[in-house]
């Protein structure tokens, strides 16, 4: 009798999670990795002007969570690295922000790294991100005719800043944005080629209500000051 | 043999777990793309990583071996101060999230690491980012299988025949070669079989350690990850081949070795 009891209380807890949706005071936001820092300052600030509302975030590579969003994952909005990822998901997304690419040295530039041509120099170790995900298909375009061999291929850029930070590498070709947060633990060199691969990131609204709220205020001012401090360009239109 | 009729109270929470088990396998044979399967596989690059993982997996069941066996001796056998504190050590790797584990690794082996940049400075050897990098991520995470199994063995083997063999005569490692090693040889293989497994599908300390380079460091479960980016069928089929492997291995030396 108390195995049914038990068996009773499990299946209580695995079926009735999703049947309590009374009151929607909760907004879930999927967006790229690149977008942490902004996004958790934005989140917070959401959340001051309206109590009791809660944001959560899911963090990750924007190919990832479009899959995850295309298998139903529970996302109220969306904002990824890439239009072409984005186009997976809905072909309302609007443009917030556009990212450069900038190469990231260890503290110090030990290798000497002043530009592009520097990574092709065969001592040079270099991290790139994988061809497969946006900050990889940027870098094979700003390398194109250049001759460089990377050590690995990450799979996202954090992972391909973390080789850096760690000193594992002596350059990668990450964000901007990227090395305007890891600021202190790395430098950052500026290369003209980086404008042939500028990343646009569409935002858009999966669900109504808080949603809409949140891309309003991702596409305000007050939005796209965080933006800007954090080392992104506005978007043109 | 006597076969009880077991409680249903058992056997239904049984074939809960069971299935809670097997569905997402099942899952992945439903979903996959079997008209397209065999030409996916026979992409070099599908062959480049199959090749890398079984490579790698097998170098680190070796060098997990070699170090492994005569950790667990000294763990069952040799009496001193804080064993239980080094068995619990030991077994680490087990419960350690993987890619703190890499993280772990480049922090001591990487080219600024505590042992790492002494590798570079005198032998011009980096091990991140390298097949090298890949068989110690691996065998990181998956040592403390084959030690805990092999030390199980030890403890469980009789004590009179390796007693005997030093009263006739034989060294400490005449006995531990002819005796002790033949005693616990079901252990050891078997621990060896799992190390090997738990190699094979190591991810996270390899990105972490390793890196991602095809041909180099991209191992099969990498691949996986990296081609759920693109064309997630091609990770299916990536998977369904990791998983027919570790499958087949376990099942045919499970059956032979242990029972």
């Amino acid at each position: 009798m108390r195995g049914l009891v038990a068996i009773a209380v499990l299946l209580t807890v695995l079926t009735g999670c999703g049947s309590g949706g009374a009151e929607k005071k909760e907004l879930t936001v999927f967006a790229a990795a690149s977008l942490t820092e902004t996004f958790t300052a934005l989140g917070a600030r959401f959340e001051a002007a309206r109590p009791g509302v809660k944001v959560t975030f899911n963090f990750g590579s924007s190919a990832t969570l479009a899959q995850q969003i295309g298998k139903g994952a529970p996302a109220d909005v969306f904002a990824a690295a890439s239009p072409a990822t984005m186009k997976q998901v809905s072909d309302k997304a609007r443009v917030f922000a556009r990212n450069r690419l900038e190469i990231a040295v260890p503290k110090g530039n030990p290798a000497r790294v002043a530009g592009l041509a520097d990574l092709a120099r065969p001592e040079v170790t270099v991290a790139l991100c994988a061809p497969q995900v946006p900050c990889g298909a940027a870098a094979a375009k700003v390398l194109q005719g250049l001759k460089v061999t990377p050590v690995t291929l990450e799979q996202d850029v954090k992972a391909t800043l973390t080789k850096v930070t760690l000193g594992e590498v002596d350059a990668a070709l990450v964000y901007r944005t990227d090395v305007r947060a890891a600021a202190g633990k790395v430098e950052g060199v500026e290369f003209a080629e980086s404008a042939r691969a500028v990343n646009d990131y569409p935002i858009v609204a999966l669900t109504g209500g808080l949603a809409d709220d949140f891309v309003s205020l991702v596409l305000s001012e007050q939005g796209r000051g965080v933006l800007t401090a954090a080392g992104f360009e506005g978007a043109a239109g | 043999m006597r076969s009880a009729r077991p409680p249903w109270v058992l056997v239904v929470p049984a074939l809960l777990g069971l299935a809670f088990l097997v569905l997402p396998l099942a899952g992945l044979l439903a979903e996959a793309p079997w008209s397209t399967l065999p030409a996916r596989l026979a992409r070099p690059q599908v062959l480049e990583a199959l090749r890398l993982s079984l490579v790698t997996a097998t170098l680190a069941t070796a060098l997990c071996l070699v170090l492994g066996v005569p950790l667990a001796w000294l763990l069952a056998r040799a009496e001193f101060r804080g064993r239980a504190v080094v068995r619990a050590l030991v077994t680490v790797p087990l419960v350690l999230p993987p890619v703190v584990g890499g993280v772990a690794l480049l922090l001591v082996f990487g080219r600024r690491g505590l042992v790492g940049q002494w590798l570079d400075q005198w032998f011009g050897v980096s091990l991140p980012f390298t097949s090298a990098g890949v068989v110690l991520a691996e065998a990181f995470v998956a040592m403390p299988f084959l030690v805990i199994s092999v030390e199980g063995a030890l403890r469980a083997a009789d004590l009179r025949y390796e007693e005997a063999a030093r009263t006739l005569g034989a060294s400490r490692l005449t006995v531990f070669r002819r005796v002790t090693l033949p005693l616990i040889a079901p252990g050891v293989v078997a621990g060896a079989v799992l190390c090997w497994a738990r190699a094979l599908g190591e991810f996270g300390a390899t990105i972490t350690f390793a890196g991602n380079f095809p041909g180099r460091t991209q191992t099969m479960p990498l691949a996986v990850y990296l081609a759920l980016e693109t064309d997630p069928e091609a990770a299916i089929v990536l998977s369904l081949v990791l998983l027919a492997v570790s499958v087949a291995v376990l099942a045919s030396l499970r059956e032979r070795w242990i029972s």
